[in-house]
């Protein structure tokens, strides 16, 4: 009770402000100036798709190659334990730090705010928590699962990759989830990369809107108008990111066998 | 059909601690032989110098000469191919937890390349009825999964795995001593028949077992072999003394 008190609580209070501003043209319509009534932010919430889409591109693939490095081929090795370091450290990296990094190595050299930016971003975030949920779902995999695919002549290479991953992907995928929701609310590395914009855009080389860059915008703004938006914008971010979370859950549970644990 | 084995100077370590001291033995083909001593005495890793398996550990070394079939399985093959023509059954069972009963057995192939479906039907089928675990599982084979199954019956899944590679040698370390009688008794069932077939060598614990399924036995104590023979001669009458004291129970 405890424990989901906190969620629900914010739920609550996130239907109870956001609820009445939900209609169609919120999904429909992008933002209007100030005193036009209506507007939405359909361009916030499919330029947080695209940004999220890009930086699980980067950030689960490299993760997850991380973490299988460290748990399988790299045990006690300077590199692995360097790696490990690195991961703690770019966990703990603020994320305003982070998008003032990206801002430096990839908008200052394109000479634009861009989406790929912003997904950059998000990507290098998600690295740490993916890389070290994998190993972690690794190493509890037992050895007498390793020595069976050895012991029928499956090289080491191939037995981790289709055994030993496998035999842990529910917990690498819960990993990535997390990684996921994560990042999906980050504002602050946005700020300085996918920038936002109240336009249409789904251009990886344009600014790009995001719902959390969109929320923030709204709520210190002003108007009770754009303070309505920003709690429905709330609401709908929460709503996605469960959906989203339950349907990789979904999906991925069908292809359990009956008594697996 | 099952092929000999010849072991000489046989050495292993792990780390500084001398495990198998100048081992050589003749294990015949296509019977069982069982391996007894007392814990720590090198039985177990005995057997995975038969298959490679023991220098999977990284501080693990061997040195000697094994022939498996004529062939020199340290000087003139790849580790991948000897498991391949030597299974292996592990004291735990250790089915693949998130695999159906039907990719369990068929996984030695499936990793391997092979792909024709249909051989691989029969093949599945094949092995889980020479492991005795057909009737018991046939109709979910795909529905549920190796994990699911009792303990027994898992032990048996494991064997229908390493005989689906169609191997020529059939290591099992210990294989029931994680067992109940009942499923004991099917496990040693099976070997008596497999053993027409396959070359088995199987480490055990127990006694009677040795007695009740091996044509020949090896007695091993502290890294080394002391006795090898036929398993009515270690039994009846042994001509080391350390054998008789093992046999009879004065220690182990």
């Amino acid at each position: 009770m405890l424990v989901v008190a906190p969620l629900v609580a914010i739920f609550i209070y996130l239907v109870y402000k956001g609820a009445s501003s939900l209609n169609l043209a919120f999904f429909t319509h992008n933002p209007v100036p100030v005193g036009e009534s209506g507007g939405g932010m359909a361009n916030a919430i499919v330029g947080s798709a695209i940004l999220l889409g890009v930086g699980s591109l980067i950030g689960i693939p490299m993760g997850i190659a991380g973490g299988i490095y460290l748990a399988e081929f790299g045990r006690g090795t300077k590199l692995a334990n360097a790696i490990r370091f690195t991961a703690d450290v770019l966990n703990g990296v603020p994320s305003i730090v982070m998008g003032i990094a990206v801002y430096s190595l990839v908008v200052v050299p394109q000479g634009h705010f861009s989406a790929f930016s912003g997904g950059v971003a998000l990507g290098i975030m998600m690295i740490p928590t993916v890389c070290r949920t994998t190993e972690e779902m690794l190493l509890m995999v037992p050895n007498a699962v390793r020595e069976a695919a050895l012991a029928l002549g499956v090289p080491n290479w191939h037995s981790v990759l289709s055994i030993t991953v496998r035999t842990a992907s529910a917990g690498i995928i819960t990993g990535c989830m997390l990684a996921f929701a994560r990042v999906a609310g980050e504002t602050a590395p946005l700020i300085f990369t996918a920038f936002g914009n109240v336009d249409w855009s789904a251009k990886l080389s344009e600014p790009i809107a995001a719902l959390p860059l969109q929320i923030y915008v709204y709520a210190i703004s002003p108007y009770d108008e754009w303070h309505r938006l920003a709690w429905a914008g709330a609401l709908v971010l929460i709503v996605l990111i469960m959906l989203a979370v339950s349907l990789v859950r979904y999906v991925t549970s069908r292809g359990v066998m009956k008594g697996a644990n | 059909m099952g092929v000999g084995i010849e072991v000489s100077n046989l050495n292993a370590w792990y780390g500084a601690n001398h495990t198998l001291q100048d081992i050589n033995l003749n294990i015949p083909a296509n019977h069982a032989t069982a391996l007894i001593g007392p814990s720590g005495c090198g039985k177990s890793t005995f057997v995975r110098c038969l298959n490679r398996m023991h220098e999977t550990n990284p501080i693990a070394r061997v040195t000697g000469s094994v022939l498996i079939g004529g062939l020199d399985i340290y000087a003139n093959a790849k580790p991948v191919e000897i498991r391949r023509r030597v299974g292996m059954v592990f004291q735990r069972p250790n089915p693949f937890p998130t695999m159906s009963i039907y990719d369990n057995v068929a996984a030695g192939l499936k990793l391997n390349g092979f792909t024709n479906r249909h051989a691989l039907d029969e093949i599945v089928e094949r092995s889980l009825k020479h492991a005795a675990l057909w009737d018991e599982v046939k109709d979910d084979l795909k529905k549920q999964s190796g994990a699911s199954l009792s303990g027994g019956q898992q032990q048996r899944l494991c064997i229908a795995r390493a005989l689906a590679v169609d191997p020529e040698v059939l290591l099992m370390d210990e294989p029931a001593s994680a067992l109940d009688p009942v499923s004991t008794s099917k496990i040693e069932d099976l070997i008596f028949q497999l053993k027409s077939e396959y070359t088995i060598v199987i480490v055990t614990h127990n006694m009677q077992q040795a007695a009740r399924v091996a044509e020949k036995t090896g007695f091993f104590l502290n890294g080394r072999m002391i006795e090898f023979d036929s398993t009515q001669k270690i039994f009846t009458n042994p001509t080391d003394k350390r054998t008789e004291d093992y046999i009879t129970g004065r220690f182990g």
